[in-house]
């Protein structure tokens, strides 16, 4: 626009005008030349001319390079992101090889060690760390899940105010404030929530908060707590004190209500010292294997797992206890006659039983049991003289032990007193787990929440902080029996996250301190003289030496009380036991896609929690699987699904744990139902409400059907038989030489306790795909290992029994034959393989596989698009995409893997260097795998057993993978011990 | 109705050459369709597109939106394969072993049953390839040179499937095509229509039904003839083989080939019926089918029922005399498990309701003749659930039993080929004689006497 314009006579323009005239701009409008000249001509200036004299040259150049460079452009398109090459290769850093670190994984407040698989900087996979006392190499399946929650996009990702995203800066900046305000009052409204603290870094942390801090308070509080083993230790003995238990030492065990193979961080080894009491092949074997008595008020694998077992009501448990503690001499008030009738005749052989292996035996009392069968547990075992040998005690392990419903408690009513100015809970989730204590968060000024996700804590706190994943960030953790080891992270925070070190940090006054400096500062006088090499040390074994708490010698009070506890339900009343959940925990575990789709052991169930009854009360109260009731206890109410449980005790109700979140995330949300309403209550009343909700389980049928299956037998009978009737094989074609390895498994029934371990350590191996409840309840799991769990006997009482089943390999695998493309067929070293983009899914291989182990893609079921869930893939193993079929390769990889390493070293493979992921984790080592034409190879000698059997032999099917029959070794004494079920 | 005796004849008395002839063509060139017409096609056509949806949502998303799982991995597409491939069975058995067994009543159903035979096995051909999980890559079940270098797996039965089926659908096509050639000159002579007449004069392939024509035409309908005939028994037995060469209980059966053959005469001939008994009344063809031909299917369809139900006999012996717990769970679990309903629906409709077939009052008696054919095509469709459904959810290990339930899409495509097989069939009536005009026409010859005897 040219300047010379003059706007105000320019407006008078379009009047002036006559007709309709219509302007273009106000250079038109104003009718400078500039804009006549524009209109004369066609182009813009120096557009309509070619100055080039060699134009046709020009053109011809240019047009030249623009091919050539469209050439160069059509090649790739390249990915939006700086790429930065490696300046300088890190050591031991090959791509396509994996590295292994050791670290430690948390696990109810306690430390798993663990290795974890890092492909190219991502952790793919978590084994166990075969030097860490909590893992012998084993680990549980939250642990094998848990590297999922690292991937889950549901996780906090963003500093949150009032619910809104905000930054750390914004945090900090209003922390400030109220520390200063705090600083003033010594603390005073000052208080930390954390669930249970075994982190020695972390403890003193916190110690050195509270002491700028001196009137502030730290509160500790998770719902599976140790408040009844540690009150049943101070009955017994005056001081608190944990109990550990070497169960390879023993040869008759007791539970009373001690989930001990498959409850907890100590499970892992309480499993694998287990087994080793129960391995009966080899010389002296069976002479040595344990005995195990299990009286428990829900069904549980170690109940499985038990060569005699009484399901009894809570109330009964304490009975019993007090009845068993009567007749060993233990405890003088009887009150032997309220001993509910079944368990009577079960009191004398055990006491027996207990006393005739004095030294040798262990009497369990579970978590959940009120702190009297505690007491009395400590006392038969101090009598019987099994403390200091299978039992022993230390310090506790967590690094504050206290009473923590108690401490919540006292918490709440500060809280609703308005003490709490500042609260900062680290980690946990009890605004959920406590109705209660939401309710007081109210009346908190400034509640601050940290935690890996915005859950319904953090909804009601006016900030929300993301913690980092243990696999994100520097730590320090304690193990069950009290071995420290540092926490090492595998790959840099995915999102602004800060580790609870970190953040302990801030509010201590020290900002912007990492916290692998915060953690070397606190193992700097700790890790002996020399602390590079100790550090160092430490970082590789995965484990501190020599750290765990020494063993206490406890005398028993010369008072010992042991106060009853519980009472029988009353009329129409069931006893409420509460129990935290195989998959979801406490509920922490809710959004994790391949827990909540691994069937519960016993129940089979998938995507839901339900309440427990057993055949006779549902009978009684004329109640059907699938419906709803309600359940009452005062004010309080909830409606949960029945299911009828086999086991059960009569007049009980059983719920999990950890369902009926609203803020977990895409999973978890609205799964099952919030079993923390009625937390506390011991008895519920119930009443039916005429909905129904479906259950998804897995499996639907119980019963073996009268085939052999699954077989057991008794202990005596070990050596009658073979299992195997071995029929000469009749066929018109040679036998295939297999003249290299010929892999095959041994899976040992009598090791398996049905704890599901292998089930997600196969998933993590293989990206197998999590389907959801929809599609199980159609039949379209895709788990490569499945537990098959059988009962046998009558449903009050019944035995029951688990299969791991898994791709049998067979040598006339009916599945090749039929396979119109070939894409299964057998490889030269015995394995049935699957070519998946080969196959066309035409089905027919799972129709003709008897063991139906196949699985098939219906839908798209791998994740593709979420982003972050990419990272989780084990890139040695294909992602499968929909309409193909899939299932359990041996881990051909791993054999892969192995070859590739022999051929480098020009050996053969080792027997034992080729191990399978469902092999690596089972922590009782029920799985054997090798190469059977090396006779020396473990599983040739599993095999060997005279208990080896093969799954469906008669079909001619001759699979690789063969099975060693379970042994009972019940005590002839005990009601039903003559009895032979079998199977 | 006296039609019935043994003497009937197979064409009504009083027609000459160019009565028949007449009659049968202007169905075609003459006379406006019956409103019938209109709406069965147009109910046809409703289908093909269901259908054609159906196979959109499937090829998009996966053979998950069906009711197929672990264990059950076959459910309505296998049994709906099954189903239509015995439906076909009646036309190559019409065409092709009743012409070598010179059973001239065969020539006025003929040309309609080879046509069924062509759509329902063009509606059998589609589920092979669209229960697979990744149907684009179907073609890998043929034997062409890849560049892979892979073949198809020979032992399996699927294979054998690909072969049976192809072979069946082509060698049908032909018969029917070239026994339609003098009826097509038929028709281009007849017709006024301009484009009508090029149309049918190019499928005529210049017939002018000179002496040299008929030779040839007579020597390769009888080699066709011979040619179908294994495939009437080979087709059903390889399908059969599907199942037994599987070791599944309810499959590993030797006495499928035959069981199957026969029931998927039982089937063809029920499915004849039920389409030709209103056809002939909507078109008045009762003079050309005749009550003799009812009676004959009738019979062919009790004779083929009764090795059917001696099938399902054999079926619980063989489990019941087996010492195999396999077997005999599997045969008590028909009876009395969860599918039990279906079990004893297809006892009923393809035992119990075909005996009224002995009688002649009934054979006689078209709305009940009918409603029995239809009552077969069910209880033959049932037999094919049962076989599928029933054994595979509770095979060996009772952990990974299950349980089957169609989706809406399952039904779907099953209504969907229903109405692609209408549709089909009504244009065929529409375009092209639905009776061999020719054929008739020698049964009316005043000089052949054979047309009236059996």
């Amino acid at each position: 626009m040219s300047a010379r314009m003059d706007l105000p006579s320019l407006r008078g323009r379009p009047e002036s005008a006559r007709g309709r005239q219509y302007w273009r701009s106000l250079d038109e409008l104003a009718g400078t030349p500039e804009f006549m000249e524009l209109l004369q001509r066609e182009f813009p200036e120096n557009a309509s001319e070619w100055h080039d004299e060699n134009s046709r040259r020009h053109f011809l150049k240019l047009m030249g390079a623009a091919l050539a460079l469209a050439g160069v452009g059509a090649c790739t398109r390249d990915p939006a992101e700086p790429i930065l090459p490696y300046a300088r290769q890190p050591e031991d850093f090959t791509p396509g090889k994996p590295l292994y670190y050791a670290t430690v994984a948390p696990h109810n407040g306690y430390g798993i060690g663990i290795l974890v698989e890092s492909h190219l900087g991502r952790p793919t996979k978590i084994e166990g760390n075969d030097l860490h006392p909590a893992s012998l190499g084993a680990t549980d399946a939250i642990v094998q899940a848990s590297i999922l929650g690292l991937y889950d996009p549901d996780r906090s990702q963003a500093v949150r105010h009032a619910g809104r995203i905000s930054s750390w800066k914004a945090f900090l900046d209003a922390l400030a404030p109220q520390l200063e305000a705090q600083r003033a009052l010594q603390g005073a409204g000052l208080r930390v929530l954390t669930e249970t603290v075994t982190s020695p870094a972390l403890a003193a942390q916190i110690r050195a908060l509270l002491q700028s801090y001196p009137q502030a308070r730290w509160h500790q509080y998770q719902p599976v707590n140790r408040d009844h083993a540690r009150a049943g230790a101070v009955a017994a003995f005056g001081e608190d004190v944990a109990t550990h238990y070497r169960f390879e030492r023993a040869r008759v065990i007791l539970s009373l209500d001690a989930d001990f193979l498959g409850c907890g961080p100590a499970s892992i080894r309480h499993a694998r010292d287990f087994s080793r009491t129960r391995r009966v092949d080899g010389p002296g074997a069976a002479e040595r294997m344990s005995r195990l008595y299990v009286v428990e008020s829900a069904p549980t694998i170690t109940g499985a797992s038990a060569d005699h077992r009484l399901a009894l009501a809570p109330s009964g448990i304490e009975q019993f206890a007090r009845a068993l503690a009567v007749r060993l001499g233990v405890a003088m008030d009887g009150g032997a006659s309220r001993v509910p009738p079944q368990a009577q005749a079960w009191i004398e052989p055990l006491a027996q039983d207990l006393e005739q292996h004095r030294g040798a035996g262990v009497v369990v009392a579970g978590d959940f049991a009120p702190d009297s069968v505690h007491a009395l547990a400590h006392a038969i075992n101090a009598r019987l003289g099994n403390a200091g040998a299978a039992v022993y005690y230390t310090a506790p392990v967590e690094a504050e032990a206290a009473d923590q419903a108690q401490s919540l408690r006292e918490l709440g009513q500060d809280m609703r007193a308005g003490a709490v100015d500042l609260l900062l809970i680290l980690g946990g989730n009890p605004a959920y787990q406590s109705p209660d204590f939401a309710e007081a968060l109210a009346q908190v000024r400034h509640p601050v929440h940290a935690g890996l996700y915005a859950d319904e804590t953090a909804r009601l706190c006016l900030w929300h902080v993301p913690l980092s994943h243990y696999l994100e960030c520097w730590g320090d953790l304690r193990g069950p029996d009290g071995s420290a080891a540092l926490q090492q992270p595998l790959i840099a925070p995915l999102y602004e996250t800060r580790s609870a070190l970190e953040l302990v940090a801030v509010c201590a006054g020290r900002p912007g301190v990492p916290g692998y400096d915060l953690l070397r500062e606190h193992w700097r006088d700790r890790l002996g003289a020399e602390f590079e090499a100790g550090w160092r040390r430490a970082l590789h074994d995965g484990v501190i030496a020599a750290s765990a708490p020494a063993e206490k010698a406890v005398a028993l009070r010369s008072d010992p009380a042991y106060p009853e506890r519980s009472q029988p339900a009353g009329e129409g009343r069931l006893e409420l036991v509460l129990r935290p959940d195989s998959s979801a925990w406490d509920g922490c575990w809710a959004n994790n896609g391949w827990l909540q789709e691994t069937p519960r052991p016993l129940t089979k169930l998938t995507w839901d929690n339900a309440l427990f009854l057993s055949p006779a009360s549902a009978q009684h109260l004329g109640l059907a699987t699938e419906d709803v009731v309600e359940l009452q206890d005062g004010e309080r109410v909830l409606r949960a699904p029945v299911c009828v449980q086999p086991g059960m005790p009569a007049g009980t109700a059983l719920l999990h744990l950890g369902y009926g979140r609203s803020a977990a995330g895409r999973v978890g949300d609205g799964v099952g139902v919030n079993a923390y309403a009625l937390a506390g209550a011991a008895a519920v009343g119930l009443s039916r409400t005429g909905r129904r909700h479906a259950l998804v389980t897995t499996q639907t049928h119980h019963s073996m059907q009268g085939r052999d299956l699954v077989r057991a037998r008794d202990l005596g009978r070990l050596h009658e038989e073979h299992e195997v009737h071995h029929v000469p094989e009749v066929s018109l074609l040679p036998a295939w030489p297999y003249a290299g390895y010929k892999w095959g498994m041994a899976v040992d029934l009598n090791q398996c306790i049905g704890c599901n371990a292998c089930m997600l350590a196969c998933t993590a191996e293989n990206n197998v795909p999590v389907v959801g409840k929809d599609q199980v309840a159609r039949g379209r799991e895709m788990h490569w290992i499945r537990i098959d769990r059988y009962y046998a006997g009558g449903v009050d009482q019944p035995e029951v029994l688990f299969q791991p089943v898994m791709c049998q390999h067979c040598e006339e695998a009916p599945c090749e034959i039929v396979c119109p493309v070939a894409a299964t067929s057998h490889s030269p070293e015995g394995l049935n393989e699957m070519t998946y983009n080969r196959c066309i899914g035409t089905r027919y291989c799972s129709n003709n596989c008897p063991y139906k182990v196949r699985r098939f893609n219906f839908l798209q079921y791998s994740d593709s698009k979420t982003p972050v869930l990419q990272l989780l893939h084990n890139p040695d193993v294909t992602v499968r995409s929909r309409g193909v079929m899939e299932k359990c390769s041996y881990c051909v990889q791993r054999i892969n893997q192995a070859r590739i390493r022999a051929k480098n070293e020009g050996r053969e493979i080792r027997d034992g260097e080729v191990v399978t992921a469902c092999q690596q984790v089972c922590p009782t080592q029920a799985i054997v795998f090798g190469d059977l034409n090396d006779r020396g190879s473990a599983v040739a000698q599993a095999q060997d057993s005279p208990r080896t059997y093969l799954l469906l032999q008669e079909l001619g099917t001759r699979p690789r993978t063969t099975y060693q029959a379970r042994v009972r070794n019940r005590n002839p004494a005990m009601p039903g011990g003559e009895e032979v079920h079998e199977g | 109705m006296t039609e019935t005796r043994e003497a009937a004849p197979v064409v009504a008395p009083g027609h000459d050459y160019a009565s028949a002839t007449a009659a049968i063509s202007d169905v075609v060139l003459r006379r406006k369709p019956p409103r019938a017409w209109f709406v069965t096609f147009g109910l046809g056509f409703l289908g093909v597109l269901v259908l054609f949806y159906t196979m959109g949502v499937l090829v998009l998303k996966g053979v998950g939106i069906w009711g197929v799982n672990i264990p059950v991995g076959w459910g309505f597409d296998i049994i709906n394969f099954v189903w239509w491939i015995g439906i076909g069975h009646a036309g190559t058995l019409i065409s092709a072993i009743l012409l070598l067994l010179r059973q001239e009543w065969r020539t006025s159903i003929n040309r309609f049953a080879e046509a069924m035979t062509l759509f329902a096995v063009a509606c059998a051909a589609m589920f092979p390839i669209f229960h697979l999980g990744r149907p684009w890559v179907f073609y890998w079940m043929l034997p062409y040179p890849s560049s892979t270098g892979m073949w198809p797996q020979f032992r399996s039965p699927l294979i054998w499937d690909v072969f049976a089926v192809s072979t069946y659908f082509t060698v049908s096509l032909l018969f029917w095509y070239v026994g339609l050639v003098p009826d097509l000159a038929t028709m281009r002579d007849r017709v006024k229509n301009k484009l009508a007449k090029v149309l049918y004069g190019i499928g005529a392939l210049g017939w002018r039904g000179a002496a040299s024509h008929w030779e040839r035409y007579e020597t390769a309908y009888l080699l066709l003839a011979g040619l179908s005939t294994p495939l009437v028994v080979s087709v059903h037995s390889v399908v059969s083989l599907d199942f037994a060469v599987a070791q599944l209980p309810g499959w590993h059966s030797t006495m499928f080939p035959p069981y199957f053959v026969a029931g998927a005469i039982y089937s063809g001939f029920a499915m004849v019926l039920t389409l030709l008994i209103p056809l002939r009344k909507l078109y008045g063809m009762g003079d050309f089918i005749t009550m003799r031909h009812m009676d004959n299917m009738a019979k062919v369809m009790l004779a083929t029922g009764l090795i059917v139900a001696y099938g399902y006999g054999l079926e619980a012996f063989t489990a019941w005399y087996s010492p195999s717990d396999f077997e005999q769970t599997l045969q008590r679990t028909r009876m009395h498990g969860p599918y039990a309903p279906f079990y004893w629906s297809l006892i009923l409709c393809n035992v119990l309701v075909p005996q009224l077939l002995w009688f002649r009052r009934f054979r006689s008696r078209l709305a009940v003749l009918w409603v029995i054919s239809l009552v077969v095509n069910v209880g033959m469709w049932l037999e094919r659930f049962v076989i599928v459904v029933t054994s595979l959810h509770r095979d060996f290990l009772p952990s990974s039993w299950g349980m089957y339930t169609p989706t809406i899409f399952d039904i779907s495509f099953l209504l969907g080929t229903i109405g692609l097989f209408l549709a089909c069939l009504f244009l065929f009536i529409r375009v092209l004689p639905m009776i061999s005009i020719f054929e008739v026409r020698t049964l009316v010859s005043p000089n052949k006497e054979r047309g009236k005897g059996t």
